[in-house]
């Protein structure tokens, strides 16, 4: 009867997560495979120097806000390095700072962008047009080349449209190629469109294609037309469609400055990804959403991985209670799995092994200074940290950049494993040590596995009524009283001998 | 011969597995305020002394590092002794002195460890390095049981003892356990003792298991492990019978050493015994928790439990 009741309790508990889950489903359209998407791209600006000794300082001039790109995340932090946005000059630029540095730097920001054409933004209208001064001969041939073109064009647009092409015509006319000596093609148009009295301006953009490293920005030139801003490739001409085209840099001076630092330079990398169109629902919610997606993104790729947690704890007690792994520690395993989703599977579980089987033998040592337990535990802490930095300073100096993940390990939950390891080790000898330290490994990995997964991350943040069904689901295998599938072998010889 | 047992052919053998142990009967019928009775050995003492039920003399017990810096002092009239936390589980953390070599303390294994080994390991203790969940303890110093002269062929150093599962009272299910090189002498079967499954009926020999695979023999000694009697059976099952009245925890599983002059003696108690001794028995532990509870008497007298087991649990035991 009691067991019925419990059956039933569990079961509704699972109904009413799905319940919840179908109704928002239904009502907001939040899709339930993480794949119904739209692309996202991820650029990355690359910016190296080699620092002299004195204080070093970098400014990158930042993209803009632009239609069509709806920046959702950007982050610039290095380590060891100051890192603000700076806000005050007409474009937004990073600035990172370090009071010393030597040799080889390098500096990331990286923005997240998601396409949307729907994202407009006001245009901002160009300062009153400053006549440039060409000088001496050129004054006269860009005198020539407008002559010849000003009677042909009707507006701006038609302007700038001739000019690029009068650029690019083989051969050029005497005055164009006399210009083109002097300056670079892209100042240069938007030189002779201002001596003309429009409104251009010469800007850096991105072209965006998927999987490239190493680019440079491109020179384009911006013509202020019918309130809006057009965009004019130098070979080409003008460019109907600016969808895979960010625009970086316009207003500011430069693009970026190096102070304290030689041979510096910066280039783009960038990936494009499908994500899925929650990306514009979260950004578009009103102010009543009580939903995760209203957290600011911090806080949401915090929760992210908070919630799987739960799925972990699941795997944990079926790994336990069916299977039947022994494990050092109950839920250990959940949280190296948490750490592996940092590190990445391999280079974290070639940290966690290393770093306990050192740690182990420095323990065999230390267990002959008859120490206190709770100093014990506290030196193995100070043992781990050291391990672990020589283990990220090794690698780094190698080029395995994978050792900076070992950071994202809790310190604590490494001392306590090695602590629980060597312990089993003395105690209950090798043999068991063994079996329970790769059961605990064997059941993280299985963890991770299942916490990785695309869709359990998708569906535990964005349906975390789901969680209600993994609770009724660890309910029941709480009153699961069968055996387990290890105990099949175990209890094998009793089953012989009634044959 | 399959390498998996088929769950159906487990159940039709009545093998307990160890969720439904911790669920049915653990949870079921142990009440969690009456574990630090078992859980600690100086409690499990001196509620035994209090009943009645002989237990191993306590020399001493430290709680404080202070006490350890001179311990050397009450461990210099007495030859031989066992050190065990109080509140330790699966025999971690004993040590078993049988005599002196000059400086030198002799273990159970003949090995020889210095006075700083002791103190290191009192420390340990009381630590709670050796207890359950790590808390602090305090170390029990104990006077050393002179095994039965029948053991002497049977074990690699250590004190065999027998374990007995006691359900509602009644003794269900018993084996001996030999400490072997490989378990350091210990009498523990997860570090890999010898458990020879006895007929609850007779005390006799059964079978024998090490690491839950069946043997004939001492692993060490070589010595057959058949036709082994313990004697004074009749009076080891009332002992235990009585365990459950003190404690009043249905399901629990009660360690008995024999002394050549003292006949049996508790060791210790646990409120959620391993599930090997199914093995040692060839038999599973589910037909007789079932005969028990199928049994309508009400609050039965030692003798009356004692008896059912002798009798066979009423047909239980095949």
């Amino acid at each position: 009867m009691e067991r019925w009741f419990y059956l039933l309790g569990s079961v509704l508990l699972a109904a009413a997560g799905l319940g919840v889950a179908v109704y928002r489903h239904a009502s907001t359209g939040v899709p339930v495979l993480p794949d119904e998407d739209r692309l996202v791209w991820q650029v990355e600006a690359r910016v190296e120097f080699l620092a002299t000794g004195a204080p070093a300082e970098a400014l990158l001039t930042l993209p803009p806000e632009q239609d069509g790109f709806l920046a959702v995340r950007e982050t610039g932090a290095s380590p060891g390095f100051g890192f603000i946005v700076d806000q005050s000059g007409k474009q937004r630029r990073a600035h990172w700072t370090k009071r010393s540095a030597t040799g080889e730097q390098v500096l990331f920001y990286q923005a997240e962008l998601i396409v949307d054409p729907a994202h407009r933004v006001a245009p901002v209208p160009p300062d009153d047009v400053r006549r440039p001064s060409f000088e001496g001969p050129y004054a006269t041939a860009a005198e020539g080349v407008l002559d010849a073109i000003m009677p042909r064009a009707t507006n701006a647009r038609t302007l700038a449209d001739q000019l690029v092409q009068a650029a690019n015509t083989r051969p050029l006319s005497q005055n164009m190629s006399l210009l083109l000596q002097g300056h670079a093609p892209g100042p240069l148009i938007s030189a002779l469109l201002n001596e003309a009295g429009v409104a251009a301006r010469t800007v850096k953009a991105l072209p965006l294609a998927d999987g490239r490293r190493y680019q440079r920005l491109r020179n384009y030139v911006q013509v202020w037309h019918d309130g809006t801003w057009l965009f004019y490739d130098l070979v080409s001409g003008r460019l109907d469609d600016t969808a895979r085209l960010l625009l970086w840099q316009t207003d500011a001076p430069s693009l970026f400055d190096v102070v304290g630092g030689v041979n510096s330079r910066v280039t783009f990398s960038m990936t494009s990804q499908s994500r899925s169109a929650l990306g514009l629902s979260r950004l578009r919610d009103g102010p009543l959403d009580l939903t995760l997606h209203s957290l600011p993104i911090a806080e949401q790729a915090t929760f992210k991985l908070i919630l799987t947690l739960p799925v972990g704890a699941l795997v944990v007690v079926f790994m336990r209670l069916l299977v039947g792994v022994r494990t050092a520690g109950t839920f250990m395993p959940v949280l190296i799995a948490l750490s592996f989703l940092q590190t990445e599977l391999l280079a974290g579980t070639v940290v966690l092994v290393l770093v306990v089987s050192a740690a182990l033998l420095l323990r065999f040592y230390l267990s002959a200074l008859n120490l206190l337990l709770v100093a014990r535990i506290a030196t193995l802490v100070v043992v781990v940290i050291a391990l672990v930095t020589t283990l990220a300073v090794v690698s780094y100096r190698m080029g395995l950049i994978s050792g900076l993940a070992i950071t994202f390990f809790p310190m604590v939950i490494l001392a306590w494993t090695v602590e629980r390891m060597s312990i089993l080790w003395e105690e209950e000898g090798a043999g068991e040590a063994l079996i329970q330290g790769f059961g605990s490994l064997l059941v993280a990995i299985c963890a991770y596995l299942v916490m990785a997964l695309p869709l359990v991350r998708h569906l535990s943040f964005n349906y975390p009524e789901l969680h209600l069904c993994v609770l009724a689901a660890i309910l029941l295998l709480g009153r699961y009283t069968g055996y387990r599938l290890l105990e099949l072998r175990r209890f094998r010889p009793l089953a012989d001998r009634s044959t | 011969m399959s390498w998996l047992a088929s769950p159906s052919e487990l159940r039709e053998r009545g093998v307990m597995g160890l969720n439904r142990r911790n669920l049915d009967y653990v949870s079921g019928f142990n009440g969690r305020r009456a574990y630090p009775l078992v859980d600690n050995k100086l409690l499990t003492k001196q509620l035994a002394a209090r009943a009645g039920i002989p237990t191993p003399a306590l020399l001493h017990d430290l709680s404080h590092q202070y006490e350890i810096e001179v311990v050397h002092k009450q461990l210099a009239d007495l030859p031989e002794f066992v050190i065990k936390p109080a509140q330790g589980s699966g025999g971690r953390g004993i040590l078993v002195i049988v005599g002196r070599d000059g400086e030198y303390f002799v273990k159970s294994s003949g090995e020889r460890v210095d006075l700083r080994h002791i103190k290191r390991l009192l420390t340990n203790i009381i630590s709670g390095l050796h207890s359950l969940g790590g808390r602090t303890d305090s170390a029990i110093v104990e006077s050393l049981v002179n095994a039965h002269p029948m053991f002497d062929s049977m074990s690699a150093g250590g004190v065999p003892d027998i374990r007995v599962i006691v359900f509602q009272g009644y003794p269900v299910m018993a084996m001996l356990r030999l400490g072997t090189r490989a378990s350091d002498g210990r009498a523990n079967l997860h570090q890999g003792a010898v458990g020879v499954g006895l007929d609850i009926r007779s005390g006799r020999s059964v079978g024998a298991v090490q690491d839950d695979r069946s043997v004939t023999h001492h692993p060490d000694s070589q010595v057959p492990l058949e036709g082994i009697h313990i004697p004074g059976w009749p009076a080891l099952l009332r002992l235990v019978s009585r365990c459950f009245d003190v404690t009043r925890l249905g399901y629990l599983g009660c360690d008995i050493v024999i002394d050549a002059d003292a006949g049996p003696l508790l060791l210790e108690m646990n409120a959620r015994p391993g599930l090997s001794i199914q093995i040692a028995n060839g038999s599973g532990l589910d037909d007789r928790l079932r005969a028990v509870l199928a049994r309508d008497s009400f609050a039965p007298t030692v003798d009356e439990r004692v008896a059912f087991a002798l009798d066979g649990l009423g047909g239980a035991v095949d």
